[in-house]
């Protein structure tokens, strides 16, 4: 079971998130018009990285904060935390 | 009755208490402190199975986890557990234990016509049985091994014990209790750590038990007890025994299980059965010590061979001798700690040791005492079948490959030394990348992966004092980096016998013009000659040969087997063993029961139950609940002898007539505040929420971004900036994440709040023709009249002096409000309303009867809107706002979705208006097609309507705004029903939506 440090609560094991995704992943603008590609890209297409990933993390049974993690799909090592208004870097 | 093969006035049991057991129908009896083995043995039982595949006689070889086969059927208490080791087993009073493999027993065994049938049942014979004709698999294999083979039988019964999970932190867990465990235990605890000291069996020392050191002036034991008697003391230390720790997981997340009561002939009262610790450790120090490995040779399976470590255990802490005329086969010092024990205690054994010419201490004194050591010698085979009788043994070249003439010699046990494994399965699942010891032919843990710390035997270290002086180091270090404390331990004086090198020989060769098998892997029955085949199949990599042969599977994983696994692939295919590799080390390390695993989570307590503020209303009212996700809700209250279907029905009939009450609170509700709150319903839900006004309620649908319908339900805007949202019960949890999601995330700028509410409100719809005339009752001082409060609007009112909201909503199509007042006046309002309502002829309904009127009106809910519905496909089509972007509304367009024929809901009524439709059930055109029959839609909900009178269901069906009027079939081969039906408009009552706005 992973150990997932929220930016808001601290170190907390990962049974009180719930996994939300790529977080690099960005909603085009409301009422702008986007290609079929544009918008595959963003509904549908993820790439399934081996390696550090930048994934969404709920912290569901705690502040319901969403946050960044920087985490290894293959090791699982976290690297780094962010809250949900920090960019990434 | 005397137990022959017990010693007088040795080992740590005790015998003033006495023990009757009983084994195979058998009664014996054994002391408190014997396990199930050490007692068989003390009565001069070694046959206690049969072996997998084989059906070969086998005994014991162990004397704790290390045990491949000893495993029997215990029977405890009136319960039945298979899979049980019998050297790990506690005796107690009463307990009752059968021999597993064996059919119809354990001497006459039916299966052991494999044995003679080898050809049936050669390496890969899962995979080549598998593949032979079909028949022969299901008539002749299947039930002939099912019957034969497996490792016991798993009771059927409810499981009354009772396992608990707990959650637990420490700075340091040490696992073992043997002299790393305790030195580095003791050192860390002193530095004020908080250290949590695990031993697997029901004694603390390991091999300080059985071993002739001393340390500190103390024997090995002394000392040992010292310290664990210290450690109990200390407030910031856990010593736990009987407990296992067997996994290791991600960021220093570690699993034990403790064995609580299975020592005890029953449960104490209140005590749970086992625990399981889920533990997470700054450090981690495995002291997990090593696993004597064996020597190969014919017919190694023999009962009466075993590990010498293990006799010598058995011998010490046990007081009983394995065989009163032993063999000791050894290549290396170990066996010699064993011949002696035996010497001592007045039995003599034959030691052949691989070696020519060992100098060591040990050997000396065995010399000494006189013990016949024959140099450079093998046993090249055991011989007797159900029991060791005697071995045939050879004089060995010095480069191991010419066995000299064969003698026999008489013996009733070999005690078998092949020098010593590393335990290293828990580094191996933190994710260490193990490296190859050549000087102990075994792996080692590598560089670290997690915080972890290998220490002693574990790691390689099989002399006390380097073991003792890196463990009080590596516990002192660490718990200093934690703490901050340094507080030093003086380092006691060790005194232990000096050994000599090991000659690393594993594998006897065949004798000429014999086939004797030489098993490599114990529990799965994997012979020298299984991995001989597989390499010549083809199979190469070392995780092929595992699957392929069974080499180190099952509960046993390779304790006593990987690593001569690995020298024989090493030797045939020339290789170096690290270039072979070790298979993956999986958790369990040993076997965990599903109690255990799955804890207190069982029957009603799998889930959390969520009960209504008007729960116990229900109940007295005869109420027939029904699961709603979490939530208990009524399905329908019954009267006198009613069924499920006569009570909804009278239910829904009296809504349709008269007034009915049904209890909402499970409803999801979301409390939305803030200037922005506005713009982000605009923005979530489908169709235009800007304008709408204070005091007015809308209903409005939500989509995910792949324009997949999410959820729908009504939200009231109660003020300027203040909304209350209702979602579905099932979706409440994943509406209120998803509003998280876009405010955090996507649209920050945002000013919105939003919260679950959902537990502070207690929802009452009343409905029905009579619901208003009701309404005035219950709220005289306010204005409910159809001008007063019109269909969606809202107000507050004052419920006999209890605050309520007021909602023109209607989910049954007929005139309906829905009441809300604060949680812990649920009730009072409950009751008013059943008061009140007296006249009206109320009545509650339950869900059956909710979900009636529904369906019959055509209002789509989770059965239709089921995560691959679009608006379309539910007719809601006209909640798609064209001026304004939303959630999802770019995935609209894709054409799947715009197709000409796309599916959408329909109504579906049986042309016999009596046979009620199966839900699931399939639509076709044309009931005789031939198979696989083209599907047109399916049948989403059923019911029988009220207001008709005959069944009455909704179905999502291929190009369905065509197809009203046509005639098709329904199909349910699961029901066996073929079902004439016409397709109807999915409003089947009140088309016009009249009713609601009367
Ligand atoms: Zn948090």
């Amino acid at each position: 079971m992973l150990h997932i440090k929220c930016p808001h609560c601290g170190m907390r094991s990962q049974n009180e998130f719930s996994y939300g995704g790529d977080a690099t992943i960005k909603r085009p603008e409301l009422g702008k018009e986007v290609s079929d590609q544009e918008w595959d890209d963003f509904v549908y297409n993820r790439k399934s990285l081996r390696g550090k990933h930048w994934e969404l993390w709920q912290h569901l049974s705690g502040c319901r904060q969403w946050i960044k993690v920087e985490r290894d799909t293959a090791t699982h090592e976290i690297f780094k935390t962010l809250k949900a208004n920090q960019e990434i870097s | 009755m005397t137990q022959p093969f017990r010693l007088e006035n040795v080992g740590l049991i005790n015998r003033d208490k006495k023990i009757s057991f009983k084994f195979n129908g058998k009664n014996y009896y054994g002391y408190e402190g014997d396990t199930l083995a050490s007692a068989l043995i003390a009565n001069g039982v070694h046959l206690v199975g049969r072996s997998f595949k084989y059906h070969r006689p086998r005994g014991f070889f162990g004397a704790g986890v290390d045990e491949p086969y000893a495993i029997v059927q215990l029977y405890r208490n009136g319960e039945t557990e298979p899979n049980i080791k019998a050297t790990e087993q506690e005796l107690f009073d009463g307990l009752e234990a059968t021999s597993v493999n064996c059919w119809p027993s354990v001497n006459f065994d039916i299966g052991a016509i494999n044995n003679f049938l080898k050809i049936f049942l050669p390496a890969g014979f899962y995979y080549k049985t598998f593949m032979w004709p079909k028949s022969f698999w299901f008539k002749i294999y299947e039930p002939f091994i099912r019957k034969a083979a497996g490792l016991g039988v798993a009771s059927i019964k409810h499981d009354k014990e009772r396992y608990e999970h707990k959650y637990e932190y420490c700075d340091l867990l040490i696992t073992g209790s043997g002299p790393s465990g305790l030195a580095s235990a003791y050192a860390a605890a002193k530095n004020g750590a908080r250290v949590i000291l695990a031993e697997d069996k029901s004694r603390f020392g390991g091999t300080l038990l059985t071993s002739e050191v001393n340390i500190g002036n103390q024997s090995g034991k002394e000392w040992a007890d010292g310290i664990i008697s210290e450690l109990k003391e200390m407030p910031n230390v856990t010593v736990k025994n009987r407990s296992q720790v067997f996994g290791y997981y991600d960021h220093n997340m570690l699993v034990m299980s403790e064995r609580i009561s299975d020592h005890l002939p029953k449960t104490k009262k209140f005590h749970p059965k086992q625990r399981l610790w889920y533990i997470r450790a700054k450090e981690v120090l495995i002291s997990s010590g090593s696993i004597e490995r064996p020597i190969v040779f014919g017919n190694n399976d023999t009962p009466g061979v075993m590990l010498s470590s293990a006799a010598k255990e058995y011998l010490k802490v046990y007081g009983v001798l394995v065989g009163k005329n032993p063999l000791i086969f050894t290549n290396n010092d170990s066996g010699y700690e064993t011949a002696i024990e035996f010497k001592k205690n007045g039995v003599d054994p034959v030691i052949l040791d691989t070696r020519k010419n060992p100098k060591s201490e040990i050997v000396d004194e065995a010399i000494d005492l006189g013990i016949n050591i024959k140099f450079s010698y093998v046993v090249v085979a055991a011989q007797g079948y159900k029991k060791v009788k005697s071995a045939d043994i050879a004089k060995i070249s010095d480069d191991k490959e010419q066995l000299g003439v064969i003698e026999n010699i008489n013996c009733d046990c070999i005690c078998v030394s092949g020098f010593w494994t590393p335990t290293i399965h828990l580094a191996s699942q933190s994710g260490n990348k193990t490296k190859f010891k050549d000087d102990i032919d075994a792996f080692v843990p590598g560089i670290s992966k997690q915080n972890e710390t290998t220490l002693g035997a574990a790691n390689g270290t099989y002399t006390l004092d380097e073991t003792l002086k890196s463990s009080f180091e590596t516990g002192h270090k660490l718990s200093k980096e934690i703490t901050n404390k340094d507080n030093k331990i003086s380092f006691p004086n060790v005194v232990e016998k000096k050994s000599t090198v090991h000659d690393k020989f594993w594998c006897v060769p065949l004798p000429k013009g014999k086939n004797y098998k030489r098993f490599l892997d114990f529990q799965n029955d994997v012979a020298v000659s299984d991995i001989e085949i597989a390499l010549k199949e083809g199979y190469r990599s070392i995780e092929h040969v595992k699957r392929y042969t069974t080499l180190g599977m099952a509960t046993d994983q390779g304790k006593t087997s990987n690593l001569n696994g690995l020298q024989l692939v090493s030797k045939i295919e020339n290789k170096v063993v690290p270039a072979v590799g070790h298979t993956t080390f999986r958790p369990p390390y040993t076997p965990v029961s599903i109690g255990a695993i799955v804890g207190r989570e069982v029957g009603k307590h799998s889930k959390p139950t969520r009960k209504s503020p008007m729960h116990s209303w229900h109940e007295k009212n005869n109420a027939v609940f029904v699961d709603a996700g979490v939530w208990l809700r009524p399905r329908y209250y019954k009267q006198d002898q009613e069924n499920l279907f006569e009570g909804s029905k009278r239910e829904a009939k009296n809504v349709r007539t008269n007034v009915g009450v049904c209890d909402v609170t499970t409803l999801g509700k979301i409390d939305i505040k803030g200037p922005d709150a506005a713009e982000l319903l605009n923005r979530v839900y489908t169709n235009a929420w800007l304008k709408l006004p204070v005091g007015k309620a809308r209903y409005g649908v939500m989509l995910r971004e792949d324009g997949i319908v999410m959820d729908d339900g009504t939200t009231t805007r109660i003020s300027e900036n203040h909304y209350h949202m209702t979602t579905t019960t099932a979706q409440a949890a994943n509406v209120l994440s998803h509003l998280e999601y876009y405010l955090q995330l996507v649209w920050p700028e945002l000013n919105v709040n939003v919260v679950s509410s959902t537990e502070q409100w207690a929802g009452a719809a009343i409905a029905g023709p009579k619901s208003r005339d009701l309404l005035q009752k219950l709220f005289p001082n306010s204005d409910v009249s159809n001008e007063g409060l019109p269909f969606m609007g809202y107000m507050e009112g004052d419920l006999f002096g209890v605050k309520a909201r007021i909602f023109r909503i209607s989910f049954s199509g007929e005139l309906a409000y829905e009441v809300n007042v604060e949680s812990d006046n649920g009730n009072f309002m409950w009751e008013k309303i059943m008061e009140v309502g007296q006249e009206f002829k109320i009545q509650p309904y339950g869900t059956e009867a909710l979900s009636t009127l529904r369906i019959e009106m055509g209002h789509v809910a989770g059965s239709e809107l089921d995560g691959r519905t679009i608006p379309y496909d539910n007719s809601l089509e006209g909640l798609l706002s064209k001026k304004k972007d939303f959630i999802g509304k770019r995935s609209l367009t894709r054409k799947a979705f715009t197709a000409d024929d796309r599916q959408k809901v329909v109504g579906v009524v049986p042309l016999d208006k009596k046979t009620s439709i199966p839900e699931g059930s399939h639509l076709v055109k044309d009931s005789n097609a031939p198979l696989p029959n083209p599907k047109l839609g399916y049948i989403s909900a059923s019911c029988w309507s009220v207001e008709h009178d005959n069944p009455f269901s909704l179905a999502i069906l291929k190009d369905g705004k065509n197809m009203i009027g046509e005639k098709l079939f329904v199909m349910s081969p699961l029901k066996n029903k073929v079902i004439p039906v016409e397709i109807v408009s999915s409003h089947y009552v009140d088309p016009k939506g009249e009713r609601v706005r009367s």
